[in-house]
């Protein structure tokens, strides 16, 4: 009973392989295996937000996954948004808004916010504001936080202009 | 949080024979929104977890234009209202499916976890049952179906025997003419419980005139959902007017037996159970009659 399970999985691009407990969660997992500090843990239930990763680029809370359920599965955490040491248009328009009181909150705002934008482009303002419901800011900084999601997602669409027509995505 | 031991099984048969394990306190988990919580809390414990995301059957998301949809137990609330058959042929599960929790819980919680934990305020309930959906289930002595309105026999409990599994939920193809709506009341916007939840479906002659069937379902006023029947039946046969849709939320008023809680006090609930079946009732019919026209449309 309770014996290690061994995980073969990828995360932020990278193969990692770890023995976990099968109690620990995706988020123990990130946090005390792999030294992935930047998520972090809130509630620890499912209602804050603060754990948001991406797993097969769907957005799920880090503590409502069992480690052992990633076998073979793909993981992005907010330490894979940056590439080539260039910040994510959004972690720059988190910046450029001043979307960041005390911090706790944002790797998950701005997990849940990719994940918006991966499927929807041009997101409105109530849309946003939906979507991010089960993100919570405890400074209650929403409204530079939907700005800042709004600027972003216009740096995107800017840096995309090949877009072809008919290609949005669906929310 | 007590140690336990971590399977996932690939195939059915793999899933009962560690479901079965004389002795061992086990239990099925799908998206583990509900299960997790409720480990870490110590509210429950179990020397083994069976995680039934491996396999093919749980996982399948399939229509049937004879048999109607398929829905695995382990298939997400996101894959759910995502799927345009399940937006074009059963809105009204889509309507369920998309106020359970978050996003991001919505991309892990399944219906077919939503329907095991049997809590009295599930919001795909009431909606599984004015569908007349039936659960089809797999254990050591071979399969069984059990029809919705049976299986949750109280808050928290279920109708599955020791070593049984939820594979599916099996929902029938929309009637001709067919409208469903799931409504709930929370005090906020998003992200709550429901104080009263209100499924509706409603079948029209092929002139829209005359009300051929109509199902009511209840959430959160019983410790499981309700079927008001009578408010259902009584519609059947009538002009889908405004008259006989209030008539109908006073029977379904009758039907609710709420408690006081934190989210709401018996008479407020009561109270809410008929602004609810009215707005349900007029949203199938609007459904329907969109429906009827769409079909009109298409010349069939």
């Amino acid at each position: 009973m309770g014996s290690k399970v061994r995980v073969e999985a990828s995360v932020n691009g990278e193969k990692v392989d770890f023995l976990c407990d099968p109690r620990q969660s995706l988020l123990e997992c990130l946090r005390d295996v792999l030294n992935l500090t930047g998520t972090k843990e809130g509630c620890n239930d499912g209602n804050c937000g603060a754990c948001s990763v991406l797993l097969n680029g769907r957005l799920v809370n880090a503590c409502l996954v069992l480690g052992a359920e990633i076998d073979g599965q793909e993981v992005t955490t907010v330490e894979g948004l940056s590439a080539s040491g260039q910040l994510h248009p959004l972690q720059q328009a988190f910046l450029d808004n001043a979307a960041i009181q005390c911090g706790y909150c944002t790797p998950g705002m701005l997990m849940a916010a990719k994940a918006l934008l991966d499927r929807n482009p041009d997101p409105t303002e109530q849309q946003i504001r939906f979507w991010m419901a089960g993100n919570l800011c405890r400074c209650t900084g929403y409204d530079k936080i939907v700005r800042a999601v709004m600027d972003a997602a216009a740096r995107l669409r800017e840096s995309r202009p090949n877009r072809q027509e008919g290609e949005e995505a669906a929310t | 949080m007590k140690p336990f031991e971590y399977r996932a099984p690939q195939s059915l048969a793999e899933a009962v024979a560690l479901l079965d394990e004389g002795g061992l306190r086990v239990r099925p988990m799908a998206g583990g929104t509900d299960l997790l919580v409720q480990l870490r809390a110590g509210r429950i414990a179990f020397d083994r977890v069976v995680d039934i995301k491996r396999i093919p059957e749980t996982t399948r998301l399939e229509y049937d234009p004879g048999e109607g949809l398929t829905v695995g137990a382990a298939v997400t609330c996101c894959r759910l209202y995502e799927d345009w058959v399940v937006q074009a042929l059963y809105p009204a599960l889509a309507d369920a499916v998309s106020l359970i929790g978050s996003v991001a819980v919505q991309g892990r919680a399944t219906v077919g976890g939503n329907v095991c934990n049997a809590a009295p305020s599930g919001d795909s309930l009431p909606a599984l049952n004015i569908l007349g959906a039936s659960c089809r289930v797999i254990g050591p002595a071979g399969g069984r179906t059990v029809p919705i309105g049976e299986f949750c026999t109280g808050p928290g409990t279920n109708a599955l025997k020791r070593g049984e599994l939820l594979v599916s939920l099996l929902i029938p193809p929309p009637r001709p003419n067919s409208g469903a709506r799931y409504l709930r009341f929370i005090p906020r916007s998003e992200m709550d419980i429901a104080v009263v939840g209100v499924g509706a479906s409603i079948e029209l002659s092929d002139d829209l005139t005359t009300v051929l069937a109509a199902r009511i379902a209840l959430g959160a006023v019983a410790p499981t959902p309700v079927l008001a029947r009578e408010a259902g039946d009584f519609l059947t046969g009538k002009v889908p007017s405004r008259d006989a849709i209030c008539l109908a939320a006073d029977l379904a008023r009758e039907a609710a037996s709420p408690i006081t809680d934190m989210r709401g006090s018996l008479p407020y609930r009561r109270h809410l159970v008929g602004v609810l079946v009215k707005r349900a009732l007029q949203g199938a019919i609007e459904r329907a009659r969109k429906n009827r026209r769409e079909d009109t449309k298409d010349g069939i």
